[in-house]
């Protein structure tokens, strides 16, 4: 079965272990991840201003390319590319004056009224394939590997955009359980990693850092889970700059969902791409016995 | 008035007429355009640049090889009662009624500094140089500027996803006109980012031609340095006629033909 | 500090314009600090969160658009998340940001950052930062 993929100019360079695990995964469930043709650039964050409508378009032109590929649901696997598609649908849905504007601006385009459901791969695999049915496939469960799950914001924030509850999510949790590795919960798994404040003041950013890594290590976490190409940078660079200035912290394996789903599927771990990852994944996987 | 065919009256005396001078029906018709807002009248059918040449003006910027190639008569226009801002090539062109033109010769652009031979084939290195490309928002005014159609929006989304090769192919068309950083909303300078594009792509990524190398090789290892000598020494009508009996390669041959003498090969 | 709150700072173009860019109802809050209680940035603040609504309502535009507090904010929406009244205090520090970028004054220059850095950092940042900082 096809499904409609937007990737995001993130995950073709830089997040390649957050993609390439993810295509291949969905392979062997069944599913082919196509990339709609000619996106551009989502903008990565929603425009706030009530009056601006410019920085609406970037999305807004992603969701048109879908709809006019004959694609009615359009899946990403960026949160943050997530959050942003997502909310310019919801916007173009709700405000019948915004949505005239833009459409009338582009256009080059045709006109574009909400008609394309924006997901995310966590939705997929929770309300298409379903826990049960992952479970079921999944031919090495991670056994031992206790593995913090980290949401961030995009997937949780705003309301209108959440894919499970604000307050108490559990998808990352049921997602991690049911490929076999012991999911921990702990109270910063929806603060924020600092986002794009590491352009402007990076050494802010090892603060943030350290009240999730922190969190996450004292309910006895040995690794983290996350979805988003920049949580997982700033948690990467943050920890760097930890590990030098703290001596009891000796850093913390970053995972993308993907890669677990991959690994715990039994494909090989060359498509995970783990040389990107920081903290050094590898050979905590070598200590668990968890690499084939 | 036409010029009237005279008429010879068989009974009309010679009478001496001052000579008339035919008034010359206008076979082109004049029609009016704007240059930077001023009416002019031109004939129909000049380009844009001929027309402001007819109208008065005299190019010293903005004009080039009037073969639509160099970018240099990049012209904006539009016609009344339409809000749609067009794009055209002054020397390509041809004036329609009422256009209200104007030309953009030159838009001052960030080019960076940069040693080529120092830069590798890897898409950070357009990154680190335009860092200002990611503030693209992706809002079209750029390829709706373009007067040689390319999509220069696909092309910056390109280069944002790291893919220099087909920025590359996408631009290459562009001749520097500039037009499109003119209209950036982002303030890029998307013609000197595919240029940089072009030549990462030509220099580090372009697969090189293996049988030119082979034959340079060959060359320079003397392999043909005999022939060349024998025929150096050859008489002209000597010459002549070897050339004109060689084996030549048939129009119809197929890729797998080749020459009967394999001396060479 | 004291303040005079008169007809003329409340009724201020400033506060015109910051409701108009974030098209959010200032007169909502009630200053109960939910939202200074879960900004992960607040530590670093100068003006809390809450401080700004309140200054903003009182039309204090030297003391908002001088404090690094629009600035250091992530957009992490948990401020707008857990607000009793359903006030996006988000949209508020994008409108105070706005106030600025719109002049065309930017907080940020992307030739300033490293190239060092620059080779490293992921597009998704990049864009987001540039969006945020620059107008």
């Amino acid at each position: 079965m096809s499904l409609a993929y937007y990737p995001g100019c993130t995950l073709k360079t830089k997040a390649k272990n957050l993609e390439e695990p993810a295509i291949a995964s969905l392979e062997v469930l069944g599913f082919k991840l196509e990339e709609i043709a000619r996106w551009n650039c989502c903008g990565a964050v929603h425009s706030l201003a009530d009056d601006d409508l410019i920085h609406q378009v970037a999305p807004v032109r992603n969701l048109i390319r879908a709809r006019e590929q004959g694609k009615n649901e359009l899946v990403t696997l960026c949160s943050f590319c997530f959050n942003t598609l997502k909310r310019a649908n919801l916007l173009m849905k709700a405000n019948a004056e915004k949505r005239n504007t833009i459409n009338s601006f582009m256009d080059e385009e045709i006109n574009y009224s909400g008609e394309v459901r924006v997901v995310h791969l966590l939705e997929v695999l929770r309300d298409e394939i379903g826990w049960e049915a992952l479970a079921q496939k999944v031919k090495f469960p991670l056994r031992g590997l206790k593995v913090a799950t980290y949401y961030g914001c995009t997937l949780l924030r705003p309301r209108e955009v959440a894919i499970d509850s604000v307050e108490n999510p559990i998808i990352l949790h049921e997602l991690v359980d049911a490929l076999g590795a012991t999911p921990v919960d702990f109270p910063e798994s929806t603060r924020c990693c600092g986002s794009y404040q590491i352009i402007r003041d990076p050494g802010t950013i090892s603060a943030y850092a350290w009240n999730i890594l922190s969190s996450a290590l004292s309910h006895g976490a040995e690794a983290l889970v996350l979805s988003c190409p920049l949580c997982d940078y700033d948690l990467g660079q943050g920890q760097k700059e930890l590990v030098k200035r703290r001596d009891e912290f000796k850093g913390m394996p970053l995972f993308y969902f993907t890669q677990l789903l991959a690994l715990a599927l039994g494909l090989e771990p060359q498509v995970c791409h783990f040389e990107l990852n920081y903290g050094n994944p590898e050979s905590l996987l070598r200590e668990k016995n968890l690499l084939p | 008035m036409s010029a009237k065919a005279k008429k010879k009256s068989p009974t009309a005396t010679k009478v001496k007429k001052e000579k008339e001078v035919p008034e010359v029906k206008p076979e082109v018709e004049l029609i009016p355009v704007y240059v930077m807002g001023k009416r002019y009248e031109v004939p129909e059918g000049l380009t844009l640049m001929k027309a402001m040449e007819y109208a008065g003006y005299k190019f010293i910027r903005g004009c080039g090889c009037r073969g639509g190639t160099c970018g240099a008569c990049g012209t904006v226009y539009r016609k009344p009662g339409n809000y749609k801002l067009q794009v055209a090539l002054a020397c390509q062109k041809t004036v329609e009624p009422d256009m209200h033109m104007a030309q953009i010769p030159f838009f001052p652009a960030n080019r960076a500094q940069y040693e080529f031979a120092e830069l590798t084939s890897a898409p950070e290195e357009v990154f680190k140089l335009y860092p200002e490309l990611f503030r693209c928002v992706a809002c079209n005014a750029c390829t709706k500027a373009c007067p040689q159609g390319i999509e220069v929006m696909d092309a910056s989304s390109a280069l944002k996803q790291g893919n220099i090769a087909e920025a590359a192919l996408l631009s290459f068309e562009c001749i520097q006109c500039g037009l499109c950083t003119s209209r950036c909303f982002g303030e890029l300078a998307q013609y000197h980012m595919f240029q940089l594009a072009r030549r990462i792509y030509g220099a580090r990524i372009l697969p090189r031609a293996e049988h030119l190398a082979e034959m340079i090789k060959a060359i320079n290892e003397g392999k043909y340095d005999d022939i060349l000598d024998e025929l150096k020494h050859v008489k002209k009508d000597e010459l002549q006629k070897l050339y004109q009996e060689r084996e030549g390669e048939p129009v119809t041959a197929g890729e797998d033909w080749k020459t009967k003498d394999k001396t060479y090969l | 500090m004291s303040v005079t709150v008169s007809p003329k700072r409340l009724r201020s173009e400033f506060v015109r314009k910051v409701k108009e860019l974030s098209g959010e109802n200032i007169q909502l809050c009630y200053q109960c600090g939910m939202c200074s209680g879960v900004c992960p940035a607040a530590p670093d603040m100068d003006l809390s969160p809450r401080q700004v609504i309140e200054l903003a309502r009182l039309g204090m535009q030297e003391e908002i658009t001088e404090s690094k507090t629009a600035w250091i904010c992530a957009t992490c929406l948990a401020c707008t998340v857990n607000c009793p009244r359903g006030f996006d205090l988000s949209k508020l520090m994008e409108a105070i940001r706005l106030l600025t970028l719109r002049k065309n004054v930017d907080h940020v220059r992307p030739e300033q950052i490293p190239p060092e850095e620059r080779d490293d950092i992921p597009q998704i940042a990049m864009v987001s930062g540039l969006r945020k900082f620059t107008g």
